[in-house]
């Protein structure tokens, strides 16, 4: 394979607290792959973004040669198919579709039914924390016997994923809700150790005290906001 | 040793239809079970634990859940016929990209128009003619949206079209007259299916 030339532009729009955008770095630096970031404030949008993903108008987007790709999982299955070292994705079209599912379902159900724990209290609190598990008890199941869900290495469901183990795990904290105990979870939280474990993770997710700080704001306002009635 | 290959399905499943027809243009032969989604069988529960929906692609006992995730798996494994999605990886993002716009958009809208009554009614109504606009104009002029090809996006989307005179229908409206490109599109498509098959 030809030697990639340095005139190559590796760009990715992002925000340094989004899963989203922190999922693509950690792709790209595991690929040993130099790139521009460009920090976007998601309250006041730049006119390059509004160009770049018209569609959505939301980062990450990873412009490369000129050209914009968006939504993360997409950019993530375009950097394991153009930048081909230490392979994101396994080769086996059968273990393929099961990670894609996986990927799938952390984003679609995990996300969007967590997401709901922020500025709830009481009953309706607790039924969401319930909905969360029932949906992480599967992955605590597809852990098992594994490093990682990728298997002996990190893989594209952990890169996914890390949206558990370093932004709901987080919230935690803040929120002052286990939703996902140890006694509970045993695989989730050997898994996010392993994580932490790996110089890629610990290099690219967003410094712990910051984030949490950023969280709690997050948090404050949106429980101000839903509590108000605007939501 | 020959494949074996099922489909769990429902007939009018927009998303059923796309792993047919991915099947189809493949000559993957392949058992088609008619599923009762009002009294599921212990076969969908056991091969898709996590959704309990169709449509589920079974491959050598094998389950492969999601719609999309079928269609680039039956392109993966019968690589040598008819390839559904581009082989530059630009073009396959480009695709992949409005393979899932089409999911997170166009069924959520239409489900207002047809489930929804008055506001939520009229706003789902506005919402799928601007997703299809968008559509359309992703479309432009090109014979299919991967260009001359049918492919991955085409598939994607065919399957609301046999939907849509029930939307015109709850909706009291045209799409062909929000949308004339698109229809044209559709169309084509159909004539195809009716040349190849």
């Amino acid at each position: 394979m030809a030697e990639r030339s340095d005139s190559e532009e590796v760009k990715l729009l992002g925000m340094w607290a989004s899963p989203f955008s922190r999922r693509i770095e950690i792709a790209l630096t595991l690929k040993g792959v130099s790139y521009e970031f460009s920090e976007e404030d998601i309250t006041n949008k730049s006119s390059l973004l509004l160009q770049l993903n018209p569609v959505y108008k939301m980062i990450p987007v990873l412009v490369h040669t000129g050209k914009p790709i968006s939504e993360s999982l997409v950019i993530l299955e375009y950097i394991d198919e153009t930048w081909r070292d230490n392979p994101i994705l396994p080769q086996d079209p059968y273990e393929k579709a099961m990670a894609r599912f996986w990927a799938k379902f952390v984003d679609e159900q995990i996300y969007v039914t967590a997401m709901k724990v922020v500025g709830k209290i009481g009953e309706e609190r607790d039924a969401v924390v319930e909905a969360t598990r029932d949906l992480l008890m599967f992955l605590e199941k597809e852990l098992v016997g594994k490093d990682f869900f990728g298997g002996r290495s990190l893989g594209f469901v952990d890169i996914v994923a890390t949206l558990v183990a370093f932004w709901l795990m987080r919230t935690e904290e803040i929120v002052g809700v286990k939703v996902v105990p140890v006694e509970k979870f045993p695989e989730i939280h050997r898994w996010v150790k392993n994580l932490l474990g790996n110089d890629v993770i610990k290099k690219c997710i967003p410094p712990e005290d910051e984030h949490l700080q950023y969280i709690r704001a997050h948090v404050i306002v949106s429980s101000c906001v839903l509590s108000l009635g605007f939501v | 040793m020959a494949d074996e290959v099922i489909l769990l399905d429902f007939w009018p499943s927009m998303f059923g239809m796309r792993t047919r027809i991915a099947l189809e243009e493949k000559n993957v032969i392949f058992d088609y079970r008619e599923q009762d989604l009002w009294n599921k069988n212990p076969i969908l529960l056991e091969m898709n634990p996590v959704h309990k929906k169709i449509p589920v692609l079974i491959h050598n006992g094998k389950p492969v859940c999601e719609s999309l995730i079928q269609m680039e798996y039956i392109d993966e494994v019968w690589p040598s016929k008819t390839p559904l999605l581009p082989s530059d990886p630009y073009q396959r993002a480009h695709a992949k990209f409005w393979g899932d716009f089409i999911d997170k958009k166009v069924y959520a809208s239409a489900r207002l128009i047809w489930g929804a009554k008055g506001e939520e009614h009229e706003a789902g109504k506005k919402e799928f003619i601007e997703i299809l606009k968008t559509l359309e104009s992703e479309l432009g002029d090109k014979t299919y949206f991967g260009g001359e090809t049918f492919g991955y996006v085409d598939i994607a989307l065919i399957g609301f079209y046999s939907w849509f005179e029930a939307y015109e229908k709850f909706g009291n409206f045209s799409i062909e007259a929000e949308c004339l490109k698109l229809i044209a599109w559709a169309k084509r498509c159909v004539k195809r299916e009716r040349e190849c098959f």
